[in-house]
């Protein structure tokens, strides 16, 4: 089974873990994923690669707590096994010289918006970064991004690091002062990638976007992770999980990544009640 | 040889006279709420009795029914006599997974459809020996691993860990060659684990059926995604194989095509059973896998998957469980035995019945409701089925908050994506010679589904054996 070999604490509740998959880093390319499985009878949850070392077979996962799954993740530690970790899964995102690259990442969305940072980078694009946080101590690879040798802007919601606003803001300016941007790549909460849509829509620029709806098995057999996008329904596991932003649907997106939310609550309340019983009396 | 009381030999007008022995089912409405296998099986003296009703044809037609060629009339005899041992080597001469066949098999339109005493009576209920023998081999111990010939050294990567694939693996590795299944998804199987439901198929048969290839020294490999993790020309040309099996099945769920299919609520068969099979979500929260409360669920679709849907349905909590079909029962591409399994659980049945519109609340982006409308059968179509024809002015709404859509599936795109000299057909199934079931890529055989398009699992397995013998045959004289 795959072995975390390393873990580092990113920000509060988010977690870099080091996995030994030695297939997936030699084949995975920028915008693939993984399936993580963490435990015998637990969920698959889909992970972006945020980066890899062919060489050391290990490819790195950020994760952020957010329900059990990740939860139990994150009581993990060095050395410790997961259960399944399948991939490289999806389409590579399509990285060509266009010119001048805007990359707007927000929150977690930052760790699969880093390897095709790099990529466009490498592809010799003259390539941008807005990247947004609630705040300063939830901001993260900033460091990462910088070494990367790009341009940076940073942005928090209360400015306690960078400006103070949103990435739109920063995004809304940077068209208006040009140079000409040619392709925008955004990868942050749903309802941030929609604004980013709306941002550069009027101005047409080609938007790119990379969705997490809710998947099962990752392959394409069961269309659960189905998003509108036009008027064709996509499965974000085989056809994505990028597309052009301009033509998603992202409140039916944010609809069905809420359509467990009621089980999600229940799980979680049931694991804390029973993680907490036992530090009582401790 | 048996220590078992064998009944005194009959006449063949005993025979003829002698009722097909019936088989002890769960109660249906108790059935219905428990994942429990439904039949129970035979016990020992109803199966001797059931197998000494054979005549022995001289020219058995049961044999020519049967997609693997199984010797019927022999496994029947061994039978008869109380010769369990022997009835189980002589199945799986050609047959390594009978307590999977004799639960998955139709029968009634295979072997059993062509019994001589059929024509008059009942046929022997071929079907549910197998599975007999199957269950008694397994629950005596008694299983014994099919010899293998000695390594030739040569090795074959078969892509998938369904029927089609586990029938190849065995027949290589009896054959001598080193063999390797690779399985996308994290337990093998294919559709005997994420699709037929634990009540159908119990998933402990299952395993021990792989575990059995697997003695026979097979490897499996879950989680590695031919066409993703690897490509099968890395398979041959890196790691080392001389042929590739694909038998990948068909793996992308057809939708309707109609407004309102991504509504919350809504999902393919494949989805709905796969969270359920394999995932575990009928035992959430033991398992993290969640299937939303089903309060009236509609599975739309006429096959053995939407029958599958429409009892799980049930299973894990609804209220009211209905199938919708374009059709009439006649038409129903399903088998009559899960038909009536699904009837006497108290699956409704919509027939004539279109699904025009699945309608969502607007606040919740839940689903509500299923906009139906009535047909009538008109003039015989292509298939040679009465073709359905709208009623006007006959739309309704049928108030529901699950809709399992269980129309059929595509072939899976992985493979052919990444195989750019693998020959596909315009709807994406992959294309072989039907003689010796090659693709258009040197060393590459296909079969199952995935060749196919949605078929059953014995002409599945019977491809697999097949791919086998002709996978064998290029290994020794390398041709092409």
């Amino acid at each position: 089974m795959p072995r975390i070999l390393k873990i580092e604490v990113l920000a509060p509740k988010v977690r870099r873990y080091v996995v030994e998959a030695p297939k997936i880093a030699r084949k995975r390319k920028a915008g693939q994923f993984v399936l993580v499985c963490a435990t015998p009878t637990g969920e698959r949850i889909p992970l972006t690669i945020s980066n890899a070392d062919p060489e050391a077979g290990t490819i790195n996962l950020i994760v952020q707590e957010v329900g059990k799954t990740t939860i139990e993740m994150a009581a993990l530690k060095e050395g410790d096994e997961l259960t399944d970790v399948v991939g490289p899964l999806g389409q590579p995102t399509h990285i060509a010289k266009v010119g001048r690259v805007v990359c707007v990442g927000g929150g977690i969305g930052i760790a699969p918006l880093f390897p095709i940072i790099d990529a466009m980078k490498q592809a010799g694009n003259d390539v941008t970064v807005v990247l947004g946080a609630r705040n300063e101590e939830l901001l993260i690879l900033e460091d990462e991004v910088r070494a990367l040798g790009v341009e940076l802007v940073i942005c928090t919601d209360d400015g306690s690091k960078g400006r103070k606003g949103f990435v739109t803001d920063v995004l809304k300016e940077m068209i208006a002062q040009g140079p000409p941007i040619n392709e925008v790549v955004t990868i942050g909460p749903a309802i941030m990638m929609k604004f980013v849509c709306e941002v550069t829509r009027p101005h047409a620029i080609s938007t790119l976007v990379s969705l997490n709806p809710i998947m099962v098995d990752g392959t394409g057999m069961c269309g659960g992770c189905r998003v509108q996008v036009g008027n064709e329904a996509k499965f974000a596991c085989v056809d994505g999980p990028e597309f052009d932003g301009h033509l998603v649907d992202f409140d039916l997106l944010m609809r069905r990544q809420q359509m467990y939310k009621q089980q999600e609550r229940e799980a979680l309340e049931r694991y804390e009640a029973d993680h907490t019983c036992h530090l009582e009396g401790v | 040889m048996s220590d078992k009381k064998l009944p005194p030999k009959m006449t063949p007008k005993e025979k003829m006279a002698t009722p097909r022995q019936p088989m002890r089912e769960q109660e249906p409405l108790v059935r219905a709420r428990n994942f429990q296998e439904v039949p129970f099986g035979y016990d020992e003296e109803q199966a001797i009795v059931e197998a000494s009703r054979c005549l022995a044809c001289g020219k058995p037609k049961c044999m020519e029914g049967c997609p693997v060629g199984n010797d019927i009339p022999r496994f029947l005899s061994h039978i008869a006599e109380g010769d369990f041992a022997a009835a189980a080597r002589t199945m799986k001469e050609t047959n390594l997974l009978p307590a999977i066949c004799g639960r998955v098999c139709p029968q009634e339109s295979q072997c059993e459809n062509m019994c001589i005493i059929g024509k008059k009576g009942e046929p022997i209920a071929i079907g549910r020996l197998e599975r007999f023998i199957g269950d008694w081999e397994r629950e005596s111990g008694a299983t014994e691993v099919p010899e293998c010939a000695a390594p030739t050294g040569r090795a074959v990567a078969i892509i998938g860990s369904g029927p089609a694939g586990l029938a190849c693996a065995a027949e290589l590795a009896r054959a001598g060659h080193r063999v390797v299944v690779y399985e996308a998804l994290q337990k093998p199987g294919g559709v005997l684990r994420y699709g037929i439901p634990e009540f159908r198929l119990p998933k402990a048969i299952v395993d021990a059926e792989i575990e059995l290839v697997e003695k026979m020294g097979v490897e499996i490999r879950c989680n590695e995604i031919i066409g993703m993790t690897d490509t099968i020309d890395e398979l041959l040309d890196e790691e080392g194989f001389d042929a590739v099996f694909v038998a990948t099945g068909a793996g992308l769920p057809w939708f309707l095509g109609i407004p309102g299919e991504n509504a919350l609520g809504v999902y393919s068969a494949n989805e709905f059973l796969t969270r359920i099979n394999l995932m575990g979500a009928y035992r959430f929260p033991e398992y993290d896998t969640p299937i939303q409360k089903l309060k009236v669920a509609a599975t739309i679709g006429g096959g053995n998957v939407a029958m599958d849907a429409a009892r799980t349905a049930l299973r894990v909590g609804a209220e009211r469980s209905l199938i919708i079909y374009r059709r009439s029962r006649e038409e129903l591409p399903a088998r009559e035995e899960e038909i009536h399994h699904a009837e006497q659980e108290g699956v409704e049945f919509h027939f004539l019945t279109n699904p025009l519109e699945l309608l969502a609340d607007e606040k919740t982006g839940w689903l509500r409701a299923l906009k139906c409308q009535r047909m009538e059968l008109g003039e015989p179509d292509a298939s040679g089925r009465r073709r359905p024809i709208p009623v006007e002015g006959s739309e309704y709404e049928i108030p529901l908050n699950t809709a399992i859509i269980a129309i059929g599936n595509a072939p899976n795109p992985l493979i052919p994506r990444t195989t750019p000299d693998l020959e596909v057909t315009k709807r994406g199934q992959v294309t072989i010679d039907q003689e010796t079931m090659r693709t258009s890529k040197r060393g590459v055989f296909a079969g199952g589904d995935i060749v196919r398009g949605a078929a059953t699992v014995i002409l599945a397995m019977g491809d697999g054996r097949r791919a086998a013998a002709h996978i064998n045959e290029f290994l020794a004289n390398g041709e092409w």
